[in-house]
C-alpha cells in the first residue's frame, strides 16, 4: 500500500523563510501564528492524513460511494474518517472566530488542505465545499441566515454544496432554469435539477445546506435573473433541532473517471411541490455571491494539482528505489557490485528527468499557491487600505493562473508517475493510475482551464490594461540580479532562464494589452498558452525565491544541508527543463491565432 | 490526584538512523525529533484517568536540551495540564533521569509517575525502575491494563508467556507498553491551547542533582549486513548445514 508523508520540511521552510509567515503575523488576528505553533499544526495534520485518510484512499476509490434509492453511503471507513476530521477540530481551521473557527490565515490552512488532499483527495473534497458555503454565507447571508447555519457548519457538524450546473447549463451559467416562487412568509419554493453535485448527499452528517441557483419567477433572463438560495435538506427549527425533511434529494450518483470516493449527485428538488429556500443577500445578484465562493474554491481546487503531483511523486520514488532493470550508464555506488548486470531505475538518467520534473512541479505549484494564499491575508486583513488593495487584484490575477496551472500540472506529473512505473503503471494495483484518473477532474471542475485562460486574459489582463500583471512582472525582474550575486554556478543559469522567461511573460502580456481592444477572438485562441506561460513564470520566480533562501542559509551554516541543496538542485532544474518552454508558449500565443480562427467550423 | 508523566525526545520511529562516522553515537543532525511512542502511551493513559475523574492534574516532564518545549507542548496538546523541562545539554543516562525525577516528585507530590517501559533510541528500560527503588515505591511494569481505585491500582502486566495481574499501593510507579492504549491524535483546538499553558524551566543544578554520566559509550557500530541466504537442494543438505556450519543441532 503506498505510504503518504507530508512534505513538512518544505511546507515549513516556504511559510519561515520565502513566503514570510512573520509578515503574516503581523496582519490583525494573525498574532498567534508563530512559526512553531504552525508547524506545531503541521506536524498533527501530516500524522492525521498519514495514518487516518491515506490507507481509505485506495479502498475509497475500489469500493466508491454508492446509492441506493435516494440514500447515498460513502466507501467504508469514510464516515468515521469524517468523524475523526470533526472531532480534531479541523474543519474550524479557517473559520470565522465569530462562529467558532480558529481564524487562521489562509497561509496555514492551505498547507493543510494541501496534506488532506494528498493522503486522500475524494475525502477532502466534502470540508473544501463546505469551507465554500462557509466563504459565500459569511460574506453575502443575512445575519439570521448566518446565526442558524454557520456554527454548524464552520465545525463540519452540518456540511455545506455548491448547486450551480444544470444539464442545459454547464460553463454558461446565464442558462439556469431552476425556479423560484417567492412565498407569503418571505421565504421561497424551489424546483428545478442540478447535476455534477460534490457531496450532494452523503452519510457523513445529519444535515446537508444546500447552496443553490435559482431564478425567481419574472426575474430578467440571463446572469442578471439568477438569485443564491440555502436549501437546506432538513429544516432547521427555532431552537436550532432538526425539524421537517425538505423537498430535495439525491435522485442518482454519477460514475466518473476518478474521485470514486466522492459521491456527484443528480440533485431533484421540489418533486413534491418545491423545496423550501432562503434567498441569501438580495435577489437577482446570485451569480455574483456565487464568485466569492469560486474564487475560494478555484484556490481550493487549484491545490488539489499540488496534493496530487505531490502523491504520485513519492509514489513512484519509491518504485524508483525498489524496481531493479537495467545496466547503469552513469556511476553507481558500490554496494552494487563491481559492475553490476542491473540497478535500481533511479539511476537511469531518464528515470531521474521524470522523477525530477514530477519533483519540481510539485514544489512549484506549491510555492506559488502558498504564495497567493498569503495574498489573500494580506487582501482580507491588512489595515493598510493600499496594499490591501493591490494585494486583492494580484489574488484576482493568480488565481485563474493556479487553477489552470498546478491542475494541469497535476496530469503531466500523475501521467509521469504511471511511466515511471512502466508496464505495471498501467495495472490498477500498483496505485499510480489512480492518481491520474483523479487528478483529471482538477482542471475540468470549477471553471476548465479554457474558462480560466478565458478569465485570465479578459477580465484580469486585458480590461485593466495589463496593470496588475506588469507589475508582477516587475517585481519578478528583481530576482535574477539577486541570484547573480550570490555567485552560486546553479543559481546563474537559474538567472538566465529566469531573464529570459519573465522577458516572455512580458512579451506576450503586452501584446495581449495590444491586441485586446480590437481583436480580443485572437487573444482567446491562445489564452490557454498565455495562462501556462503566466504559470510557468510564477513557479520558476517562486522556486528561484525558495533557492535564493537556501543558499543564504548554506552560507550562514544553518537548516538541513541536504534539504537546501535538494532545493536548489530542484531549481536548477526547473530552470532547465521547464523555463526553457516559457518563450514557445509566448511564440505560440502571439502567432497562433490566425490557425485558429481561419479554420473554417467546415474545414473539421 | 496528580500524575507525572515524563516524555522523552527522541529520534523519529520512522526515521533510518545512521551512526556517525566517528562512531561516538547515531547522527542526530537535521533529524526528525519526536516523542517517545511509549511515552504518548502514558499520556494518553494518564488522560484516560484524568477523564474517568480519578486524575486532577497532570504533569509532563521533559528533561534535556531546549528543543525538548516542541515534545512538552505535543504533550500538552494531547492533553497535559502544565509541563517542566529539566534543561540541560549533558548526556542524561537513566540513572541521572531517575534522579531528577524522584527530586520533581518530592516537589510535586504525584500519586502515580506512568513512564514508557522504554524510550525506542536506547532502549535501556531503568528509569521506571530506577526511579522506584530510589523513592521507595512499589512498581508495576509493562502495564497492558490499568484500573485506579481508592488508593490502589491494579495492572496486568506483559510478561514471558501471558499475564499477569498485580495490585499495588499508590503512590506508586506504572511503566506502560505497547498494547495499554492508543495514543489520542491532538485536536487543532488544544494545539491552539498548549501555547499558553504553563511550561516551567528548571536545572539539575537547581534541583541539586548531578547528571554526570557514569556509563562511558566506547563505540557505536551498525549492526552486521545479512548476508544473502541459499536455497539447499534437499532436506538431507538442510541437516547437514544446521550441524556442520551453524552447529545449531
Amino acid at each position: 500500500m503506498s505510504e503518504y508523508n507530508a512534505p513538512l520540511k518544505d511546507m515549513n521552510f516556504l511559510l519561515e523563510h520565502v513566503i514570510g509567515l512573520d509578515e503574516i503575523a503581523r496582519l490583525p488576528g494573525c498574532e498567534e501564528v508563530t512559526p512553531d505553533l504552525v508547524s506545531a499544526i503541521f506536524e498533527e495534520a501530516g500524522k492525521f492524513s498519514k495514518e487516518v485518510l491515506a490507507p481509505l484512499n485506495r479502498s475509497g476509490d475500489m469500493e466508491g460511494a454508492t446509492i441506493t434509492d435516494t440514500v447515498v453511503t460513502t466507501p467504508k471507513g469514510f464516515k468515521d474518517a469524517y468523524q475523526q476530521y470533526i472531532d480534531g477540530g479541523w474543519s474550524l481551521i479557517a473559520g470565522p472566530a465569530e462562529y467558532g473557527g480558529q481564524g487562521l490565515p489562509h497561509l496555514v490552512s492551505t498547507p493543510v488542505s494541501e496534506m488532506l488532499g494528498s493522503a486522500n483527495m475524494a475525502f477532502k473534497l466534502c470540508p473544501l465545499l463546505t469551507g465554500g458555503a462557509v466563504e459565500a454565507l459569511k460574506s453575502h447571508g443575512s445575519k439570521a441566515l448566518q446565526d442558524i447555519f454557520l456554527p454548524k457548519m464552520v465545525a463540519g457538524e452540518w456540511t455545506g454544496t455548491m448547486n450551480l450546473t444544470e444539464p442545459q447549463a454547464g460553463s454558461d451559467l446565464a442558462l439556469v432554469r431552476s425556479k423560484a416562487i417567492p412565498q407569503a412568509d418571505g421565504t421561497y419554493k424551489i424546483s428545478g435539477q442540478k447535476i455534477f453535485i460534490t457531496y450532494g448527499e452523503h452519510d457523513f452528517t445529519k444535515n446537508i445546506v444546500h447552496l443553490v441557483l435559482a431564478r425567481i419567477e419574472g426575474a430578467p433572463d440571463g446572469v442578471k435573473g439568477i438569485s443564491l438560495f440555502i436549501v437546506p435538506k432538513f429544516m432547521v427549527n427555532a431552537d436550532g433541532s432538526l425539524g421537517e425533511r425538505n423537498d430535495v434529494k439525491c435522485v442518482s450518483i454519477e460514475h466518473k473517471m476518478g474521485i470514486h470516493g466522492s459521491p456527484t449527485c443528480v440533485m431533484a428538488y421540489g418533486d413534491a411541490g418545491g423545496a423550501t429556500g432562503y434567498v441569501v443577500g438580495e435577489p437577482n445578484r446570485g451569480i455574483e455571491y456565487m464568485f466569492v465562493m469560486m474564487n475560494a474554491a478555484r484556490l481550493g481546487v487549484g491545490l488539489e494539482g499540488v496534493s496530487i503531483s505531490e502523491r504520485a511523486y513519492q509514489h513512484a520514488l519509491v518504485w524508483a528505489r525498489e524496481r531493479v532493470q537495467g545496466r547503469p550508464v552513469t556511476p553507481v555506488p558500490a554496494s552494487f557490485g563491481a559492475s553490476p548486470k542491473s540497478v535500481p531505475i533511479i539511476y537511469h538518467p531518464d528515470v531521474k528527468r521524470m522523477l525530477l520534473t514530477m519533483r519540481a512541479y510539485a514544489e512549484a505549484t506549491r510555492a506559488l499557491t502558498y504564495y497567493t494564499s498569503s495574498c489573500l491575508d494580506i487582501a482580507e486583513r491588512s489595515t493598510d487600505e493600499k496594499q490591501r488593495r493591490m494585494s486583492q487584484s494580484l489574488v484576482e490575477l493568480l488565481i485563474p493562473i493556479v487553477k489552470g496551472w498546478s491542475t494541469e500540472a497535476g496530469i503531466e506529473v500523475t501521467s509521469l508517475g504511471i511511466q515511471v512505473h512502466g508496464g505495471m503503471g498501467f495495472i490498477e494495483e500498483t496505485g499510480a493510475a489512480q492518481y491520474y484518473r483523479d487528478s483529471r477532474i482538477s482542471a475540468i471542475y470549477e471553471g476548465t482551464t479554457g474558462i480560466q485562460a478565458n478569465d485570465l486574459v479578459g477580465r484580469k489582463v486585458g480590461r485593466e490594461g495589463g496593470q496588475t500583471a506588469l507589475a508582477w512582472i516587475a517585481e519578478m525582474e528583481k530576482i535574477p540580479p539577486l541570484l547573480l550575486a550570490t555567485n552560486d554556478g546553479n543559481l546563474k543559469f537559474v538567472a538566465a532562464q529566469l531573464t529570459a522567461s519573465i522577458n516572455s511573460a512580458r512579451r506576450a502580456t503586452e501584446w495581449i494589452v495590444t491586441m485586446w481592444p480590437n481583436n480580443p477572438a485572437a487573444v482567446f485562441a491562445g489564452a490557454v498558452h498565455y495562462l501556462k506561460l503566466m504559470g510557468t513564470v510564477g513557479g520558476g520566480w517562486m522556486m528561484a525565491r525558495a533557492a535564493l533562501a537556501a543558499a543564504t542559509q548554506i552560507k550562514a551554516g544553518e537548516g538541513d544541508g541536504d534539504y537546501l541543496k535538494a532545493k536548489i538542485m530542484t531549481t536548477r532544474f526547473y530552470a532547465d527543463h521547464i523555463l526553457t518552454m516559457a518563450p514557445s508558449f509566448a511564440d505560440a500565443l502571439i502567432q497562433g491565432a490566425d490557425s485558429v480562427l481561419q479554420m473554417e467550423e467546415a474545414l473539421f | 490526584m496528580k500524575i507525572l508523566v515524563p516524555v522523552k525526545r527522541v529520534v523519529d520511529y520512522n526515521v533510518k538512523v545512521r551512526v556517525k562516522a566517528d562512531q561516538s553515537g547515531v547522527e542526530l543532525t537535521n533529524i526528525k525529533m519526536s516523542m517517545n511512542p511509549f511515552d504518548e502511551i502514558s499520556i494518553e493513559e494518564a488522560i484516560k484517568l484524568r477523564e474517568a475523574g480519578v486524575a486532577t492534574e497532570i504533569i509532563a516532564v521533559s528533561i534535556g536540551v531546549t528543543q525538548c518545549q516542541e515534545t512538552l507542548r505535543t504533550a500538552l496538546a494531547m492533553g497535559a495540564d502544565r509541563a517542566i523541562l529539566v534543561e540541560t545539554v549533558a548526556d542524561v543516562q537513566p540513572l541521572a533521569v531517575a534522579k531528577l525525577l524522584k527530586a520533581i516528585c518530592e516537589k510535586e507530590s504525584p500519586q502515580l509517575v506512568i513512564l514508557g517501559k522504554q524510550a525506542i533510541d536506547d532502549d535501556s528500560n531503568q528509569t521506571g525502575q530506577m526511579l522506584a527503588a530510589l523513592l521507595d515505591w512499589p512498581q508495576a511494569t509493562f502495564a497492558s491494563k490499568v484500573t485506579v481505585t481508592s488508593g490502589m491500582a491494579e495492572v496486568m502486566r506483559e510478561i514471558d508467556g501471558g499475564m499477569e495481574t498485580i495490585e499495588i499501593k499508590l503512590p506508586a510507579i506504572i511503566t506502560t507498553d505497547l498494547r495499554l492504549n492508543t495514543p489520542r491524535y491532538a485536536t487543532l483546538p488544544n494545539i491552539m491551547k498548549a501555547k499558553k499553558k504553563p511550561l516551567d524551566v528548571m536545572t539539575p543544578e537547581t534541583l541539586g542533582v548531578d547528571v554526570t554520566p557514569r556509563l562511558k559509550t566506547l563505540k557505536v557500530v551498525e549492526p552486521p549486513k545479512r548476508k544473502g541466504g541459499v536455497i539447499v537442494t534437499d532436506v538431507a543438505a538442510l541437516i547437514d548445514k544446521l550441524k556442520n556450519e551453524a552447529k545449531v543441532i
